[in-house]
This record gives structure tokens, sequence and C-alpha cells, in this order.
């Protein structure tokens, strides 16, 4: 049955055959590939939903301060601020993105989804999502399920790791999940999730990986709150039935490609972007500790 | 990749902050090393490569690597204090940094750890989202990933040894999911890794580490355990 991770339209053409809702094949895939029983899956994704509402309220609440200092409290200040840009909604959504992500960056305990760097994009949508359309915790499991779904043909078509395929793999990767999860929870067909995952990747194709000093930081807690508005906004769009024209394995493959080609000083080592820029490096001077031995570099086999 | 992802690698792990190819991912591969080398190590010497070699202090993957060495699981509060828990701990360590190791994974980790008279060296890969693969195990080729249960057997290289070995396993009705094979020198060393589905009974592991050919055995059930 895992013949389906491989592309999106094998997941959809199973379930159609099947008549099967999205996350079921999901499910069932776990269970054959991993042992686990139906209730122990679901036990296991309650508790992660757990963990990521209770890092949004940890951001929100406690002390926020990163030891490079970079991060302060930002969340909390956007949560309390009278002046919304848009609407209530949208500056809970923001902050909450923010709140967790903060949270990660702080050494606190949060779930990867799909990785830390981007801890924030599920909890912040998914928690707002729920909030604003009253909607029960097994709906967003099963929208969780789907987001998996969603990561684990990305992990197998591209990479879900910045120092492989920069950030687009991390934060779009996660922004692509959370789209998807909050298009099928609203009660999206499965095109419309899809199209919500193609019109997610297009959208955060292309995005280098290079934080400051090397910490996940900047600009990584603010790409978690951007990404989680280009979920909405996607979701959005694809539940309005307007196409993303290129399907999504193939928006995958396009992240895939760029993310090869991307020069690895935008892979997560800190070397260019915004960690090159001056006040980047005086940065990095300041908070990392100098005193390393570098060895020489070794030898490449060509 | 040798091993399938589970769901809870994608909304998942339940970890501590900041970078899951950084800590969550380098707390596993230390965790892994511990059980190589059978116990809590007193020296650790570990060597960061490519992109871990310029930023593995920011990221805290050097609290990480001790963490696992320590035995501490991903969600540990105590990740963040990790050097002081080493200090009581009596381990002592060294980090080193390479880059541009072009043949490596960027996120390469080497480990050589010591508990009195045991010493090995193993090579980690750090694949994001807390994914790692084990690359090497004293200079064999390893290549596994944790996430099953894992058997490691270092063996005289005998024939019909490996037949051998799966049948034990199979009368466990276990499923073997991978089976690599690597060889050594001119010594006839071989290192056999499998990876199977579900766990082998102790009687069938104390047999196997009771066979004459067989110098050591390895059984990792679950590296999140
Ligand atoms: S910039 Fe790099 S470290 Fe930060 S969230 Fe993006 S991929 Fe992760």
């Amino acid at each position: 049955m895992s013949f389906l991770f491989d592309n999106f339209k094998g997941w959809k053409a199973y379930c159609e055959a099947n008549n099967l809702k999205l996350y079921e094949p999901v499910m069932a895939y776990e269970i054959a590939q991993k042992g686990r029983t139906a209730s122990d899956i679901w036990a296991g994704l309650l508790n992660a939903y757990t963990v990521m509402k209770e890092a949004v309220e940890t951001g929100l609440t406690e002390d926020m301060t990163s030891r490079s200092g970079m991060i302060n409290n930002g969340a909390k200040k956007v949560y309390q601020n009278k002046l919304s840009v848009l609407s209530p909604d949208f500056q809970k959504l923001i902050a909450r993105a923010l709140a967790a992500k903060e949270v990660n960056s702080c050494m606190g305990r949060v779930v990867a989804a799909p990785t830390a760097g981007a801890s924030g994009i599920l909890p912040g949508t998914m928690y707002t999502l729920q909030e604003i359309h009253g909607l029960d915790d097994q709906s967003i499991l099963e929208g969780l399920l789907v987001g998996a779904g969603i990561a684990l043909i990305i992990e197998q078509r591209a990479s879900l790791a910045g120092a492989v395929g920069g950030c687009q793999a991390e934060t779009g990767s996660a922004a692509a999940m959370a789209s998807g999860a909050m298009v099928y929870c609203l009660g999206g067909d499965i095109d419309q999730v899809f199209n919500a995952v193609a019109i997610t990747i297009q959208c955060m194709l292309g995005l280098v990986c290079d934080p400051v000093a090397g910490l996940v930081e900047v600009p990584c807690v603010v790409r978690n709150a951007s990404a989680a508005a280009i979920a909405n906004s996607s979701a959005q769009i694809a539940l309005s039935n307007v196409s993303a024209v290129i399907p999504v394995d193939e928006c995958i493959d396009a992240m895939g490609e760029i993310g090869s080609s991307m020069e690895s000083r935008y892979k997560e080592t800190a070397l260019g972007g915004l960690a090159a820029t001056l006040t980047g490096q005086d940065i990095s001077k300041r908070v990392l500790i100098q005193d390393i031995e570098i060895l020489p570099d070794e030898e490449s086999f060509d | 990749m040798a091993e399938k992802s589970s769901v809870f690698d994608m909304i998942g792990p339940v970890m501590i902050g900041p970078s899951s190819s950084h800590t969550a991912g380098v707390v596993r591969i230390g965790r892994v090393a511990r059980r190589l080398l059978g116990g809590q190590p007193e020296e650790a010497v570990i060597t960061f490569y490519n992109s871990f070699a310029r930023t593995y202090e920011g990221h805290g993957s050097d609290r990480a690597i001790i963490s696992g060495l320590l035995d501490f699981k991903t969600d540990d509060k105590r990740i963040r204090t990790a050097l002081d828990e080493a200090k009581s701990a009596n381990m002592s360590y060294t980090f080193k940094s390479k880059g541009n190791a072009s043949t490596m994974h960027p996120n390469t980790v080497k480990l050589n750890i010591k508990a009195g008279e045991k010493q090995i060296e193993v090579i980690g890969e750090s694949r994001g989202g807390g994914l790692v693969n084990i690359a090497e195990v004293n200079g064999f080729a390893a290549n596994f990933t944790a996430s099953a249960h894992t058997l490691i057997i270092f063996a005289k290289d005998v024939k019909g040894s490996i037949a051998f070995i799966a049948n034990v396993i199979s009368h466990d009705e276990v499923n073997i999911g991978t089976m690599s094979v690597s060889r050594k020198g001119k010594n006839d060393q071989a290192c056999l890794v499998i990876e199977m589905d579900s766990g082998l009974r102790p009687i069938s592991l104390d047999y196997l580490r009771g066979l004459s050919w067989v110098n050591e055995l390895i059984y990792i059930p679950d590296i999140d355990l």
C-alpha cells in the first residue's frame, strides 16, 4: 500500500478507487509500516496536538528570551497590540505561530512538524482554525494525518531539511502541510486539498536557509508567521476552486530541483543571505564562542 | 531510504528546540553510539562536519550529542544544561570541526568514545526532522536509521552465516526490513546490520550471541525508549 506515498496522484487514485477519506490510507500506512494500532496513533496525534497548543500558550505567557537575545517576547507584543492590521483573528494567527516558534528557539518543548525550525506553523494555523470554526479535536487530528501524508511525499520527492533543500524545505513544507490540513478540515475535496498544497509550495519556492549566526531565530521565527499566513491565503484560494495550474507533484519536483541547485551557503551553513550581512556577521561574532579548534579542511575525493 | 518514515517523524518528534537536525537528530545519534559502546562513555571526541562544523554551537548540537551519550531522550529538559550534566557523570569531551568533507552528508558527526578498554567510532548523519542514518560503525558501512528494531552483529565472515542468522530471526516471526553486510580488511571480519519490524526474543539473542563465530552482538529495540 506504500505505493501511494510516491506521489499525490497515486494517493488520490487510491482514495477514489476505495472510497476513502484522505487520512485513511495514511493511517493504514502507519499501521502497516510501523505495526501500531489505530488507537495508539490517535493517542499519539492527540499528544502532539496537545504539545502544540501548550507551546502556543507557553510562548504567549512565559518569558521568551533566547540566549543570543535576538528573540525577545515578540509573540506577546503582537498578541497584545491594540492595533490590528487586518483583523483580530489574523493578529492571533500571527502571534500564535510566533509563540510556538519562540518556545523552540528558547530550547523549550515543541513538536517538530515536520522540523523544529517550522514548529510554529501547524500550531498557529490549526489552533486558530479550530477556534474560528469550532472544530472538534477529531477533525484536527485527521487534518494532521493528512499533513503527515503530504510531508511523507515531499520527503521522498524533495527534502524536509534546510541543510539539504533550503528554507522552502522546512517552512515551505510545513505551510503545505498546514494548508492541506486546513482545507481538509473545512470539508474541501481531494482536488482542493492538493491544490492548496500546490499553491502553498508555489508561494514558498526558492526560500533559502540563512539563519543569522546559525541560530534558528532570525529569520526563522518571522518566517513561521509568514508561512502560517501563506497557508491561509492558499487555503482560501484553493477552496474557491482556483487552480494552481501546475499539478502538486510537479510543484514538489520543482522544489527538489531548486533545492539541489541551491548553493551550500544557503543551506543552514550561515554563510549567505541574512547571515552574511554586516549586522548578521556582527551578531555572529558576538554570540558564537570563538575558541573552536578548526581543523584543516578534509581532502575531497573526486 | 532504507526505512520508510513514520507519521510521527512528520508530526514529531516532540522535542526540545531549537533544531531537529541539530538537536533531536543529534541526540538520537548519541543514544545509538552509547548503545554500540554498551554503556556510559568516559571519554568522547566529537567531530562535526560540513554544515555542522560551523553551526554546531549555535544550534546547541554540542549539548545535544552530550545528551545522547548521557542517554537523555529528545524531549528531556536537561539537554539545555547537558555540559554540566556530563561533569556529574564524569564524562570528558572534546569537540572538533571539519569543513568541506564532500563525500559526507551536510550534517555529519563522528564520535570516538571510550569506556574502560572498549573504544568505538561511529559516524552518524542527521537527515532532518530528527531522522538519522548511522553511516559507519568502526569503519564498517552500517547505514541504519535506528527507527526500527536493529540488530548489529560483528562476526567472522564464515560461509552460510548470514542465511543462518536470517533463519534464526525468521523463527521469531519477525520480518526483516533491511539487511546489509559490510566487510573490512583481510581479517575476515564482517558487520551485519539487520533492521526488523518487530522485536526478537531474548532467548534468540542469547543464542546468536553464543555462536562461536559471533564476536559481538548489539540489539537496539527502540532508540527512543
Ligand atoms: S531559515 Fe533555515 S533554520 Fe531557519 S527555519 Fe528556515 S530552514 Fe530552518
